[in-house]
């Protein structure tokens, strides 16, 4: 008997190293280890043997079971693992095959530009506002200092909507300064995007509209040294840390000292080439202390406050950024140039 | 305004390079916009002289020269020109030399013979008879009459070894619009001296003006100045190189002596001159007076111009001579024959000239600087440098007196100087002694705390104009950078903005892109989008002054907008194009001002493209932003739209917004021949509608049942109406309706068609049976059928 166990034995182990697959293996289990299998059948013969040798072959024929048990699972987990193998290969695809995309829209750029800047001043405790774009003269002009005769109020630079140049499309963001002093309590701490109008022909610089981003501080003790380091501040985030600004003087009707502020040129470093026209420069924004006429003007005690004010013009500073060369582009709204922002 | 570093220097010596003096004077306030070298396109020309001319042996019209440029051996030079002789000095482009437009001259072999180098005509120096009279325009420029030396550089010879920096002058600074207010700001700038000089004219010429000249000044409030003298015997004539070469540089172009000394002292004063023919000055009488309604005048440039009353005029006793400060009249220009000149040198109403050179279309040198408004005191000395330059010229006879009508006296502002105000203004130290030394330099008198604004200086009203002045010599980059103090703000954005943030991310995210367009149309767009015409759309506001018709109303609806839009990509060939736009429309309000809401407007055609694609986008907009409760009905009136194909929007029976198929003709009149989709929500009925915050429903404990109904209808039964009829007639159990199929058939009885949803039962306390199920499908069945007549397939 014992040499017929290790003869099923033997024999198990050579057919179980033939099988290939899941069906092969099971119906290998069944043949030697199920119920009706060579091993239980061999055993049901035990009977038959001594009270002596009984619990020898018994041991036996478990020891066997168990070999021929482990050599199954172990066979098993092999044969699963390389099928496994076989399965991942089998499936293994191109993946240089382009995605199936899902179709994004794109953002205008200039509101890209737009949204960037509003960010950084919505951080910096700015509130943005929105504003009339037609607007009173009154706003627009006089209460910015410049009087009746400014060539800007000529009828060949603003659009009017009545004979008397009472109402007009406005020119500049600019009075919202006015109407955020007129209306908010002090401090203030505001931009005012939006839509501007000059009476400009469309040409690759020049459009009869556009957008600004005009902002204005008015607070106790605000300095020109305060313009200064927000801007610089604001040009960092914009640009880049380390980005260097100039600040030269400059003229608008309301404010004084007036200043434009210029970045340095980040494609010549400084030295001069073809982009900032070798000035080592580019003309980024107009900015300034408030007039304190303005500020009078609107009830605010100039002794004790002061402010100062920007205004950016957007698409400008999103040809720059985007190296857009032609306004006419903004405008047109193709789709090819708008889906590469 | 252009300026010669020579003239300059004159006045002030600046040996700062280009660059240097560029952004130094950028730095303080005056924008250098570019530097002209004059000469740089000029290389390797020198003068010579002519030290043999022999005829070409293989050539009747070649000459042969040998030329003398001053080096060891004279040089070979093969020329067809026919002006020139032995002896005579001409400019010589010698081998490997470079002229203006790029052009090089390279030793070469005519007809057997070397030429090394060209000899120049005036053209090609870049030069015309103007600047040089006495050359010719055909041939060679003979430098016979010109004082130079064989060798030479021709650059200095020409006058073209000078650099013209053109400024960017702000309209508050009309005084540096002049060689001597551009030496001031450059001497304040690089602390250097400042060499002004006072005009002396010897006078004695032989008449008595005021026997000659009455100058009579009715429109006082015009003319607040009115300065002349008189010059006897002038010889008209070209004026000396000198003047020409600087004139040139400054982009005017000399003309004759007289002439370019009213330029030249324009330029150089920035005080505007004219000078008359004393012969076409009826009666001796010099009127300056408002011009009559219809009064004509032709001005020097030929043109006949049609005067209003507003204008001012310069006239004799019988009619107008000149245009106050644009230009002067032909009927009085200075001719050859000319013998007695009226110089004028005066101070006209900067607006009144202004708006008088706008009417007529004509900005001149002289209107543009009077239009900022000039000083007042400048009149005197600018006229007696006009005389002084006539004597040193010797281009006439000055007469001894000057007329000098000063209808309005300025008194100089004075301002406080308040040092603890400009630097608490600018954020600065800066010592009281150093502001002083600053508004000295300009000009300024300081006097204790006085300070006295120069004439010259009408921009400076307020402390804050003198603390802008310290700051600019004191150097913006040198006020420190500081972070705001004081009160802690809160930033943030307007409900609009953050929705039309959102709105932007939502439309994105289904594949819009978003687009920007004009603001006004054109009346016709309303024609183009079928609107009725009583549409109150129709009553645009209007501007008074458009560009044109195609901007001169501003727009009522975006739709035309994005048409245009739509139409040009569809002309641009592109295909699938899906656009957003959150644009103003303008609607008249009381005051004379406007609402201007704002519309997104959905735009889109393509192959992927139909109403049902559109309004899903609608729908997760919606959805998105938690708008409930919104009813789609169909809009068979909108002109714009297909009328079966466009729906209005609805929240409790209000119209929120429409959408659709646009209307074929409209898509044809924008001439597009494929389906073009458009949706319009006004932001107003958005903000009204949005949903709060989202609460948190339990997720399903309990499992659902799902039935299929096809339901077999009248043709005409909306969709819509059956799911109204579901969801009333079902229970709590009922979660879902969703419409899974359409079907017509002529297999199916006449008029009618198929249509079949999924519905989707479930309890929130317990599995439901079977049966529960059936029997809301049977309540549903029967109310269907009874407002329907629908049946079961």
């Amino acid at each position: 008997m014992k040499s017929q166990l290790e003869q099923i034995k033997q024999t198990a182990i050579n057919m179980l190293q033939e099988i290939q697959d899941a069906t092969e293996l099971d119906a290998w289990r069944v043949k030697y280890l199920g119920k009706k299998g060579e091993l239980t059948a061999l055993l049901k013969q035990m009977g038959k043997l001594s009270a002596d040798e009984r619990p020898v072959m018994g041991q036996l024929a478990n020891e066997v079971r168990e070999t021929l048990t482990n050599s199954m699972e172990e066979w098993k987990k092999s044969i699963e693992e390389s099928m496994l193998n076989a399965r991942l290969t089998h499936e293994t695809v191109d993946v240089t095959i382009p995605g199936k995309k899902t179709a994004i829209g794109h953002q205008h750029p200039m509101y890209i530009v737009l949204d960037e800047i509003k960010g950084i001043f919505v951080g910096m405790g700015f509130e943005s506002l929105d504003g009339p774009e037609i607007e009173l003269a009154e706003y627009n002009f006089d209460r910015l200092n410049a009087e009746e005769g400014h060539p800007s109020r000529d009828w060949s630079d603003t659009f009017y909507f009545d004979q008397d140049s009472r109402v007009m499309l406005r020119s500049q963001t600019s009075p919202m300064q006015i109407r955020a002093m007129e209306t908010r309590t002090l401090p203030i701490r505001i931009i005012s995007p939006g839509r501007v109008y000059r009476k400009d022909e469309v040409d690759a610089t020049h459009s009869p509209m556009f957008h600004q981003v005009e902002g204005l501080v008015v607070d106790k003790g605000i300095t020109m040294a305060d313009l200064k380091g927000t801007l610089n501040t604001v040009v960092e985030k914009l640009y880049g840390e380390g980005t260097k600004t100039r600040f030269r003087p400059h003229h608008f009707p309301f404010t004084e000292p007036s200043c434009e502020m210029d970045v340095q040129c980040h494609k010549c470093s400084g030295v001069g080439c073809p982009t900032c026209k070798y000035e080592g420069w580019i003309e980024l924004l107009g900015a300034g202390m408030v007039h304190p006429k303005v500020l009078e003007g609107c009830g605010i005690d100039t002794n004790v406050y002061s402010g100062w004010a920007f205004g950016i013009g957007l698409e400008r500073t999103a040809m720059r950024r985007f190296k857009i060369a032609d306004l006419r582009l903004i405008f047109e709204n193709d789709i090819r140039f708008l889906e590469q922002f | 305004m252009l300026l010669s570093r020579k003239w300059l220097n004159e006045f002030v010596t600046i040996d700062a390079d280009d660059r240097t003096f560029a952004e130094e004077m950028t730095l303080s306030g005056s924008k250098v916009e570019a530097t002209e070298d004059l000469g740089i396109e000029i290389q390797n020309v020198v003068v010579g002289k002519i030290t043999s001319l022999q005829k070409h042996s293989n050539s009747d019209k070649l000459w042969i020269c040998q030329i003398d440029i001053g080096e060891d051996s004279p040089v070979q030079i093969v020329t067809g020109a026919q002006n020139i002789n032995e002896n005579d000095l001409v400019p010589v482009a010698k081998d490997g030399s470079k002229l203006p437009g790029n052009i090089e001259i390279k030793a070469n072999e005519l007809r057997g013979e070397m030429s090394y180098g060209m000899l120049c005509s005036i053209a090609e120096l870049n030069l015309t008879t103007g600047d040089f009279p006495e050359a010719v325009e055909d041939g060679i420029f003979i430098l016979n009459q010109i004082p130079c030396e064989i060798g030479q550089d021709i650059r200095e010879v020409i006058g073209s070894l000078d650099k013209v920096v053109e400024f960017e002058i702000t309209p508050n600074r009309p005084d540096c619009l002049s060689v001597i207010g551009l030496a001031r700001e450059a001497s304040a700038t690089f602390n250097k001296e400042l060499n002004l000089h006072t005009p002396v004219v010897n006078g004695g010429g032989n008449g008595d003006i005021f026997s000659l000249l009455d100058v009579d000044v009715p429109a006082e409030d015009l003319c607040p100045r009115y300065t002349a003298r008189m010059v006897h015997n002038v010889k008209v004539e070209p004026s000396p190189q000198w003047m020409r070469e600087r004139l040139r540089a400054s982009g005017v172009r000399p003309i004759n002596n007289i002439v370019d000394i009213t330029n030249y002292v324009m330029l150089e004063y920035g005080q505007p001159m004219h000078a008359f023919d004393y012969r076409y000055v009826k009666g001796g009488k010099i009127i300056v007076r408002h011009a009559t309604e219809g009064e004509t005048l032709t001005t020097l440039d030929g043109t006949v111009r049609s005067l209003h009353q507003t204008d001012l005029v310069i006239a004799d006793e019988t009619r107008a001579v000149g245009l106050a400060g644009i230009m002067g009249g032909e009927n009085s220009e200075i001719m050859d024959d000319t013998i007695d000149v009226v110089f004028e040198s005066a101070n006209f109403n900067g607006t009144a000239v202004r708006k008088t050179a706008l009417s007529l279309g004509m900005r001149t040198e002289a209107s543009a600087k009077f239009e900022k408004g000039l000083d007042i005191l400048n009149t005197l000395p600018a006229i007696n440098r006009a005389c002084e330059l006539v004597e040193l010229l010797q281009a006439g006879e000055v007469l001894d007196g000057v007329i000098d009508i000063l209808n309005y006296v300025p008194n100089p502002t004075q301002l406080e100087l308040q040092p603890n105000k400009i630097n608490s203004l600018l954020g600065t130290q800066i010592e009281t002694k150093t502001m002083c030394d600053i508004l000295t330099s300009l000009g300024f008198t300081v006097e204790g705390e006085l300070v006295t604004v120069p004439s010259w200086r009408g921009d400076v009203m307020h402390y804050s104009d003198l603390a802008e002045e310290v700051a600019r010599f004191y150097g913006y980059n040198h006020i420190p950078t500081t972070s705001m103090r004081g009160e802690t703000t809160q930033g943030g954005f307007s409900p609009k903005e953050l929705l039309e943030k959102e709105l932007g991310s939502i439309c994105r995210s289904m594949g819009y892109n978003e687009i920007i367009t004009y603001s006004f149309i054109s009346p016709t767009y309303y024609d183009k989008i079928l609107l009725n015409a009583d549409s109150p759309l129709r009553n645009s506001i209007k501007i008074m002054n458009p560009l044109g018709e195609d901007t001169s109303i501003m727009r009522t609806t975006v739709l035309p907008s994005m048409l245009e839009i739509l139409a040009k990509n569809y002309n641009y060939r592109n295909k699938n194009v899906l656009l957003y736009e959150m644009g103003r429309t303008y609607f008249a309000k009381e005051d004379g001002l406007a609402d201007e809401p704002k519309v997104l407007c959905l735009g889109a055609f393509g192959d992927d493209m139909d109403f049902f694609t559109l309004k899903g986008a609608v729908e997760c907009i919606l959805e998105t932003l938690r708008i409930k409760n919104v009813k789609f009905v169909a809009n068979t009136t909108n002109p714009s739209y297909h009328p079966g194909r466009c729906a209005n929007m609805l929240i409790d029976d209000k119209v929120i917004g429409v959408l659709g198929e646009i209307h074929p003709t409209v898509a044809k009149n924008y001439n597009v021949d494929t389906a073009l989709y458009c949706a319009e929500i006004p932001f107003d009925s958005i903000l009204q509608n949005l949903g709060g915050i989202p609460q948190y429903a339990p997720l399903p404990k309990y499992p659902s049942m799902s039935r299929d109904i096809a339901l077999l209808v009248d043709k005409k039964t909306t969709v819509g109406a059956l799911e109204t009829c579901i969801t009333q007639s079902a229970g709590d159990l009922l979660k879902q309706v969703t419409l899974f199929d359409i079907y017509v058939d002529e297999n199916l009885p006449k008029d009618t068609k198929s249509i079949a949803f999924n519905l989707l039962f479930r309890s929130d306390n317990r599995s439901l049976t079977s049966q529960e199920a059936d029997d809301e499908i049977a309540n549903i069945l029967q109310s269907l059928t009874t407002e329907f007549n629908a049946t079961l397939r």
